[in-house]
């Protein structure tokens, strides 16, 4: 290293730590400004009615999107149903069987799914289901979501049971327990803490999720009354009245903002209590 | 003999299976190697289906799809240009406010905030990753945008105006706000992931560094970022995944307009708002395909760029090569 005199060291020293404990306060400052605007403006949007009615047209008074509520736990669990299994036993598979060329191939593609463009996964959602099927539909809202939610479940579950101990397993094995008992009772019961955390944070990620819903379940006035119709959405509901030109309907997609960050929050933190839980 | 049959052992499961294995056994086995086939299927038959759907514009437009800045449903005529590079311009906006201001997070989080507030400061960062992207969207467009319209943009222009991207309508949406909205989506994901790889850092390394005299900023330079390097990359690089493929937080700002123009203050469009704004009025078949070419193209894009970084983070990792050779 060059030689340089104190001062200037400690002057630079001085600058840079400034600047990164500047880049911390203005980005804290917008994060929270957002946290803020969104409980400002959304709160007065919550009442009884939000979650019971059903939307009225703009100018009426009242109402709420207790439909749009209703689809997004129906998408989300559509999704949860068909994602979670699969995610964990792809995962299972790397992490327990995944030695070979297969495996290799199969983890990077995870790694990479795992930020792909989740719009693009609602084009393909789109011309593999609702074309052939001829309409729009909640069922291949979920599905849009499962294939999303797929990547982060599998890298999680692997990223969790390689972390139980191989004497765990060893001594399982050496009991005489098939290899199949060994990771159901044995792999899976130790990782069981951290399988639920990265379970719950992965289906409150798609939750949020509106580009792949787009054109997928699409929206609707009405309460969800099949898994094949269009199925309302917190999501797009807020992004269509959000876009609307009539304020009591912003106002609605403000009350629906704030009920999700709300969730969201909740959900993220109630998981890291659970992290944090011993036994 | 033995010594070999050791070596090519050792990369396959530990536990050989034996002969006259159960029914369950096999049924569980097939299960997990069937779901983690099915990842790699599904990349596939996106791949298939997306270009199955986009042919009739791949074969109308060729390769001049790619560098037409033709947008015109109207006249059926179609050119991915204008939203390639705004999807590129966007980003790229998002990436320089957001990596520099990321890695200072994480600098402040590491060395700088006071003990107690460290791990407080870390979860608030690693909940906000958490809100939605529709979020960031409404507040951008709601809050930030007439903010930017009345005093940023006008205020750029008196100064800046002489350089062509400071000088356009003051509007408040457009490529500007976007790039801004952005950034701050990915900012608390960057930031901790970043936070998390500058942590790896044994203490013992930092510690001999301070003990030599290094000031806090030199620990970071020449210690911790070294130390953390790929960490670091990969983490920009997943930030960078996000940002190309986001639509929400663009679609709500960025104006969706088919124009090119070097004013940042200007309406443009990226790939992923094109489709959220278009797809469902598509009507005709030949306007629908060139949307899917879209999404294939944006596609390509990110898992190019992710595969890239991927395979440069597997293979830049200490002991790739052992186990290799």
């Amino acid at each position: 290293m060059k030689f340089r005199s104190r001062t200037r060291r400690k002057a630079i020293n001085l600058i840079a730590l400034i600047l990164a404990g500047l880049s911390a306060a203005i980005g804290l400052f917008f994060l929270i400004w957002i946290i803020f605007e969104i409980t400002q403006k959304g709160i007065s949007s919550i009442n009884w009615a939000f979650f019971t009615e059903l939307p009225v047209p703009p100018g009426e008074t009242g109402g709420g999107l207790s439909n749009a509520i209703m689809g997004s736990i129906i998408i989300t669990l559509i999704a949860t149903v068909i994602g979670v299994p699969i995610g964990v036993l792809a995962g299972t598979y790397l992490s327990e069987f995944g030695y070979g060329r297969l495996s290799a191939i199969i983890r990077f593609i995870t790694n990479t799914f795992v930020s792909a463009p989740s719009i693009v996964v609602g084009v393909f959602v789109y011309s593999i289901m609702v074309v052939p099927l001829k309409g729009f539909s909640g069922l291949a809202g979920g599905i849009s979501l499962a294939i999303i939610m797929l990547p982060v479940i599998t890298r999680t579950t692997e990223e969790i049971l390689r972390l139980v101990p191989v004497g765990l397993r060893e001594a399982a094995l050496a009991l005489g327990a098939p290899y199949w008992k060994m990771v159901v009772s044995i792999v899976y019961r130790a990782g069981k803490k951290g399988l639920i955390t990265g379970i719950i944070l992965a289906i409150a990620r798609v939750s949020g999720e509106t580009a792949p819903l787009l054109f997928t379940a699409l929206n609707s006035p009405y309460w969800p009354s099949g898994l094949m119709e269009p199925m309302a959405n917190l999501t797009v509901t807020i992004f269509n009245y959000a876009m609307s030109p009539y304020e009591d309907w912003q106002a609605k997609a403000w009350g629906g903002a704030f009920l999700i960050t709300c969730a969201l929050l909740i959900v993220n933190i109630l998981s890291r209590v659970i992290v944090r839980q011993k036994g | 003999m033995a010594d070999n049959n050791y070596k090519s052992s050792k990369n396959k499961s530990i536990f050989k299976k034996s002969k006259s294995e159960p029914i369950t056994e096999t049924i569980f086995r097939f299960l997990t190697r069937f779901s983690g086939s099915l990842i790699l299927f599904l990349l596939v038959a996106m791949l298939i289906s997306l270009s199955i759907e986009a042919m009739p514009s791949i074969k109308r437009f060729g390769l001049s799809f790619l560098i037409s800045t033709e947008w015109d449903p109207v006249a059926s005529n179609f050119g991915a240009l204008t939203t390639i590079v705004g999807t590129v311009v966007s980003t790229g906006l998002a990436m320089l406010i957001a990596v520099p201001m990321a890695i200072g997070v994480a600098i402040f989080l590491t060395e700088l905030a006071p003990m107690p507030l460290r791990s407080i400061f870390g979860t608030a960062i690693e909940l906000l990753a958490a809100i939605p992207s529709i979020i960031y969207g409404m507040w951008g467009l709601f809050t930030l945008a007439p903010i930017l319209a009345d005093h940023v943009q006008p205020w750029l222009t008196e100064h800046f105006g002489f350089i062509p991207l400071f000088d356009g309508p003051p509007m408040g949406v457009g490529m500007f706000t976007a790039g801004i909205v952005l950034s701050l989506m990915i900012l608390p994901f960057m930031a901790s992931v970043i936070r998390d790889c500058f942590l790896m850092t044994p203490q013992v390394l930092k510690e001999s560094a301070y003990g030599l005299g290094a000031t806090t900023w030199e620990v970071v330079k020449d210690v911790v970022l070294p130390y953390s390097k790929r960490g670091v990359m990969g983490g920009i690089f997943l930030g960078l995944g996000r940002a190309l493929g986001e639509t929400m937080a663009v679609t709500f700002v960025i104006g969706n307009a088919h124009d090119m123009s070097i004013s940042l203050f200007n309406p443009a469009n990226t790939i992923a708002s094109t489709l959220a704004n278009e797809f469902t009025e598509a009507s005709d078949p030949i306007y629908l395909s060139a949307l899917i070419e879209l999404g294939l193209v944006l596609f390509l894009i990110t898992f190019i760029i992710l595969g890239i970084s991927e395979w440069w983070l597997a293979s830049s990792a200490p002991g790739s090569k052992k186990k290799r050779g």
